[in-house]
């Protein structure tokens, strides 16, 4: 009993240390208070500045660079890695275990490192830095695990249906498109997900390639902004929201999962 | 031919460095049930797939109508196939999984609801059009594979072992369906089993196949009771496959007896293998009709008839089907017609290697395995033809002792002894003689006695 109610309390203590930072800012970004920690009474001052312009361009331009990234990498970091891992289930041994080793390394290499070789990489063939090489890192670092969600349903899926269209008259085109597509689907917008919260997240690979022509995502504003002296009052609001987003998000892929490992 | 609709000439496929089909030559008639029979592993499949344009062959020609199918792609080729695991598409439903292939036509809706209709009853499938193709059982789903083919009138229609996952009363029924909608569609069949005795209850032409290699091809009838070699009549039906001698014309030794026979041509006292089926071997109750004698040793009830075991006064050991039951122990009288002995000409009759001398009494064969052998007076160097017989060859329980090591692959009961077949690593042959039991897979070494190796210099 004692022992089972020890278990209980270690799990709320734990619990309790990890989201007590999120949840102060969460309470926080309802008071105007301009020093964080100062209760000044309940308003939704924050949230209406961060909405309304009240709070300077460069922020809202940072969303917008943010978001657009994020569309941009995850939709083609999900059709490279949807190609890409049909054709790995493709081949098989050595060959296979090769490619999929492959495959992992960028995902445990450290940011920092991904950044600095980009960065090299693009000065290199002399890429002006910018919108394009964000967007180019962030399809380099996304495309991964996208391979990783779409490969489990192409090996758990019959062989034998995408030759089953073509058996029955399918062009190859046709068959990927209405019988391969639609078996993957789940295991796309699943990667498509990924991939946008992983863009969206990025601060160090971001920030080695952005740069210095003015662009700015999120992660670099806020960075550069603390340092500036304080964070703006309106990023609480802004934290708030995205961390709300971003566990709505885990919550439909939890669920989608849920729902594919029941079907099987 | 002018009805042959399927033409296969010296068609050869491997997947990297094993052969998979060898020289295969095939005519297939329209309107024929063709079934391909072999063990797994036999290339059956693949000749299938090959048909069907999933793989490209090495070397060779499929014809449709006397047209050339190389190069053409699966979606353009006017044939259907049924596959082992149904692969229906699983996001879609009944309806739209039959009306695939229409629909990538651009048929006309109304045309495609009422050939769906036409086909779903065929299969007996009605009323099933929105239900969801996961929700089927095994059974349904296979009958909505068969509708999904056939709704393309194909030309001709492929099917990969479609009953293998279903049981076997589900089988049973499944098989006169499919016999009843090919007598009643009239299209050509090519299947797929490895089931021998659906086989023979489908098929017009069975095509025996065993390592890439077609062995015989003929009706279900003459497969059955005209095996042309040991496989064939070891792998359709129960059989009893013993060495015999041709002494003349019509007359035939085996088990220390001679028979009567139909068969001829083959020579004087020539080496033959015989079989003889089970239920070919009558028990004589009135002894002075019985040619040989023996004693049972185990009898089981299989339900038409009793299956027996039988040791002949000579120690041969005999598998024997009859009506009557007689207890273990029991003495009885045997006799066999002569037309039901099917004599086949032995496909070897020793092992036969090629070899080169490393010294006068040393020989290597096998991939570079050295064996010893008598001194026979040849340079180092010179290429030679060595024979060893069957019972010549020693298998060791450590697969290091010998001078080479091997994998027994096929076994076959010939009355008194095993006749193995073992390969080697490199997929070398070899034939064995032994009294020993052995299980398939098991590993084994090799070894020869000098004095065993006949080494005759090669031309």
């Amino acid at each position: 009993m004692i022992k089972k109610m020890l278990a209980q309390a270690y799990i709320w203590l734990l619990l309790i240390i990890l989201y007590a930072p999120i949840i102060i800012i969460a309470i926080f970004s309802f008071t105007n208070s301009k020093v964080l920690g100062n209760w000044t009474g309940f308003s939704t001052d924050l949230y209406v500045n961060l909405f309304t312009g009240g709070v300077n361009n460069s922020l809202i331009r940072a969303i917008q660079s943010t978001l657009f990234i994020a569309v941009v990498a995850a939709t083609i970091s999900t059709f490279l890695g949807t190609v890409a891992a049909i054709g790995i289930t493709k081949w098989h041994g050595t060959k296979k275990k090769i490619i999929t080793f492959l495959n992992d390394i960028p995902m445990l290499n450290p940011d920092i490192i991904t950044g600095i070789s980009l960065f090299i990489l693009f000065v290199a063939v002399g890429l002006s830095q910018g919108y394009t090489t964000v967007i180019l890192s962030h399809i380099a670092f996304c495309t991964p695990y996208v391979v990783l969600s779409v490969m489990p349903r192409l090996t758990q899926m019959n062989p034998n249906i995408y030759e089953a269209a073509l058996d029955l008259g399918a062009t190859p085109w046709q068959a990927f498109r209405k019988v391969l597509i639609p078996e993957l689907k789940g295991g796309m917008v699943s990667g498509w997900i990924l991939s946008l919260t992983l863009s969206i997240d990025d601060f160090a690979v971001t920030l080695f390639t952005k740069g210095n022509e003015g662009l700015e995502t999120l992660s670099t504003y806020i960075y550069a902004d603390a340092r500036k002296g304080g964070l703006t009052p309106e990023l609480r609001a802004l934290m708030t929201i995205i961390f709300v987003t971003v566990l709505v998000l885990l919550i439909i892929i939890n669920i989608r999962a849920n729902k594919a490992a029941k079907k099987n | 031919m002018s009805d042959c609709i399927i033409r296969v000439k010296d068609l050869t496929k491997s997947f990297g460095d094993k052969v998979v089909l060898k020289n295969i030559n095939l005519e297939v008639k329209k309107g024929e049930f063709v079934t391909i029979l072999g063990p797994s592993g036999c290339g059956k499949t693949t000749l299938l797939r090959l048909i069907a344009g999933f793989h490209v062959a090495d070397e060779g020609v499929i014809e449709m109508n006397g047209q050339d199918l190389t190069g053409m792609p699966p979606h353009k080729r006017a044939l259907n196939t049924v596959f082992q695991r149904y692969a229906l598409f699983p996001h879609l439903d009944v309806f739209n999984n039959v009306a695939f292939g229409l629909k990538l036509k651009n048929v006309p809706k109304e045309e495609i609801e009422k050939r769906v209709r036409k086909v779903l009853k065929m299969v007996c499938m009605t009323d099933y059009e929105d239900r969801d193709v996961n929700s089927l059982s095994g059974g349904q789903q296979q009958r909505i594979a068969i509708a999904r083919a056939l709704i393309n009138q194909p030309e001709v229609l492929l099917l990969d072992e479609p009953l293998a996952a279903l049981d076997l009363k589900m089988r049973k029924d499944m098989q006169i369906e499919l016999k009843e909608m090919h007598q009643k569609l009239g299209i050509t069949f090519i299947y797929v089993t490895h089931d021998q005795e659906e086989a023979l209850t489908l098929s017009d032409t069975i095509v025996v196949m065993n390592e890439g290699v077609i062995q015989q091809i003929g009706s279900p009838i003459d497969i059955y009771n005209e095996p042309q070699n040991s496989f064939v009549a070891d792998f359709i039906g129960e059989s009893n496959i013993l060495n015999a001698t041709m002494i003349k014309d019509h007359r035939v030794s085996f088990i220390n007896k001679e028979f009567d026979c139909v068969d001829e041509g083959f020579g004087e006292n020539v080496p033959v293998d015989v079989v003889v089926r089970p239920e070919d071997i009558h028990i004589q109750d009135d002894k002075s009709k019985a040619v040989f004698f023996g004693k049972v040793t185990s009898c089981i009830f299989k339900g038409v008839h009793y299956e027996m075991l039988v040791t002949t006064n000579e120690g041969f050991e005999l598998l024997v089907q009859d009506y009557r039951y007689y207890p273990v122990d029991s003495e009885i009288g045997m006799s066999i017609r002569p037309e039901d002995i099917q004599v086949m000409k032995k496909e070897r009759i020793c092992n036969t290697f090629e070899g080169t001398m490393v010294s006068a009494n040393e020989v290597e064969m096998l991939d570079g395995a050295r064996f010893t052998c008598n001194d026979t007076g040849l340079s180092a160097g010179t290429k030679v033809k060595v024979e060893v017989d069957f019972d010549k060859i020693d298998m060791l329980d450590d697969k290091d002792a010998g001078a080479t090591s091997a994998q027994v692959t096929a076994i076959l009961y010939k009355g008194d002894h095993y006749h193995l077949t073992i390969s080697t690593y490199e997929g070398d042959k070899l034939y064995v003689d032994t009294q020993d039991v052995w299980d398939k897979n098991d590993i084994v070494g090799v070894a020869i006695k000098p004095e065993d190796l006949r080494v005759i210099k090669a031309e």
